[in-house]
């Protein structure tokens, strides 16, 4: 299994867990993960707020580079750059014009005959039997609330796999991995995405439902599939106990962590010590 | 919120719906005021008009009072009211399509919205320059616009410290590239800053 891969702007920066699982998970499930080279950001977050064409064109420059790759799937980790790729993708598969268009602005051609898939699905498509081979740590007795967000299942036109209301594939995916994954209701309520950047006070509120819901259903932990609702959840963690007067201490991690810690791989390289919110209570927790 | 004079406002902007209509692809005046977007959506507590007050002014041709609210620029773009809607319509590509308006017939966004404006400018700036977002520059060019100096300087320090925060930007080599897409979409579009 070959993928494009598309590290996308957060990867060496508060993403770089996500990236470092990422890999070492690729890995022992046989994942080849070829970097796009010279891959640029892809407009998540901002491009929308600006320009139509913008949003189409800073992503569209990927695929082309992309596609000369002769490789057929693109596959990223970050929910936001998942999205805007596939926004493109569908756009410019869909309709001639907007493709000539995106095309000279670029001035690269892309011709259309990309996939784009997030990595969980990518992860999510290999035969669980597959995934079960390499799990020789199972995270018996570990209760997940698996947090899905926006940009992984809406809309459902772009996005178009697992239903957008209660999606399963991620609670699917920590089963494999030996833990118990929570039914509960905030699976894919908003935690307010750049709001954290832009308007806090907001964020906060929103932050807080969600923390406040897995709370409630006695998770040990959440795991998300996304650098900016990692960011959210982990680091803005504090200033919804600051400003809230909540006592939040919930542990935060990407599925990939968790899949890498079933796996054997070591929670250093996975960089479970980077984290705002201390992994530590859930790394005794499953020895 | 201010006080509307509907009449005056639907004489004066009756092509709106239409403008809207074509630039977002969306069937705005199938709209029956249901209320399920504004319903499910996560930020209408901190709007100053709802999802479903949104499309309703739109129907009835209230471009200034659209163009110049929060709403369009706070919406968090998750697409919960889009997936909801009985009518099929994409509500997250209004606000959308009504923000790139607003910053087109050169609004100046107010209140929470201008933090918004001002974090897009300072990470499409960052994409400009570099091909790639700069955190810290994004961090530091955002408050300094924003003159929110130290809104999340508390963090940045455990960022540091974790080294989440990287000192120099990453550039990719294509930069002339990234430079030509800003150009071509200026050239041809306007919109960006
Ligand atoms: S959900 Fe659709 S029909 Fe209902 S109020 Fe919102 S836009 Fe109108
Ligand atoms: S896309 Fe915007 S308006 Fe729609 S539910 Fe989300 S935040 Fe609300």
């Amino acid at each position: 299994m070959r993928y494009a891969y598309f590290p996308g702007c957060s990867y060496h920066g508060t993403g770089k867990e996500y990236e470092a699982s990422t890999h070492a998970v690729a890995k022992k499930l046989g994942m080849e993960l070829v970097t796009i080279p010279d891959w640029s950001c892809c407009g998540a977050t901002a491009a929308h707020g600006k320009s139509h064409l913008l949003n189409v064109a800073l992503p569209a420059r990927n695929l082309a580079i992309a596609e000369g790759m002769g490789i057929g799937e693109v596959t990223t980790g970050c929910a936001a750059c998942y999205q805007q790729l596939a926004n493109a993708n569908k756009r410019m598969t869909e309709n001639q014009e907007i493709r000539d268009k995106v095309n000279k602005v670029t001035g690269k051609e892309y011709k259309g005959t990309l996939k784009v898939k997030s990595l969980v699905e990518a992860i999510g498509s290999i035969d669980p039997e597959q995934i079960k081979a390499q799990v020789v740590k199972p995270l018996s007795g570990l209760k997940v609330a698996a947090y899905y967000g926006c940009l992984l299942v809406r809309p459902p036109e772009i996005t178009g796999f697992d239903d957008p209301e209660n999606p399963m594939f991620m609670d699917n995916m920590m089963k494999l991995a030996g833990a118990e994954a929570l039914d509960w209701a905030h699976k894919t309520e908003c935690c307010g995405a750049s709001l954290g950047v832009s308007n806090l006070g907001i964020a906060v509120k929103m932050i807080n439902k969600i923390l406040k819901a897995a709370v409630e259903k006695g998770a040990d932990c959440m795991v998300v599939a996304c650098p900016f609702c990692h960011l959210n959840l982990d680091w803005h963690q504090k200033s919804v106990n600051k400003q809230l007067g909540t006592t939040y201490d919930m542990p935060v991690f990407y599925f990939t962590e968790l899949l890498g810690l079933a796996m054997g791989v070591s929670p250093d390289e996975l960089g479970l010590k980077t984290h705002f919110t201390d992994t530590q209570k859930v790394l005794s927790l499953v020895g | 919120m201010e006080s509307i004079n509907i009449n005056q406002s639907i004489a004066k902007n009756a092509q709106f719906i239409e403008e809207i209509g074509i630039e977002s692809g969306q069937p705005v005046q199938k709209c029956y005021q249901c209320g399920k977007c504004t319903a499910g959506c996560p930020v209408a507590f901190a709007m100053d008009y709802t999802p479903n007050q949104v499309i309703r002014m739109v129907q009835l041709g209230m471009k200034e009072e659209l163009l110049k609210s929060e709403t369009i620029w706070i919406c968090a773009s998750c697409s919960t009211c889009s997936t909801r809607c009985p009518c099929e319509v994409e509500i997250a590509h209004v606000m959308e399509t009504l923000r790139i308006m607003a910053g087109r017939s050169g609004t100046a966004p107010a209140g929470k919205a201008k933090y918004v404006e001002v974090m897009y400018d300072a990470l499409l700036g960052t994409v400009e320059k570099y091909g790639r977002t700069y955190e810290v520059g994004l961090v530091l060019n955002n408050n300094l616009k924003s003159g929110k100096l130290f809104n999340g300087a508390d963090m940045g320090l455990p960022m540091f410290q974790k080294g989440k925060l990287q000192l120099m930007p990453s550039k990719v080599q294509g930069a002339a590239e990234i430079a030509r897409i800003f150009a071509e979409v200026r050239k041809m579009e306007g919109g960006v800053k």
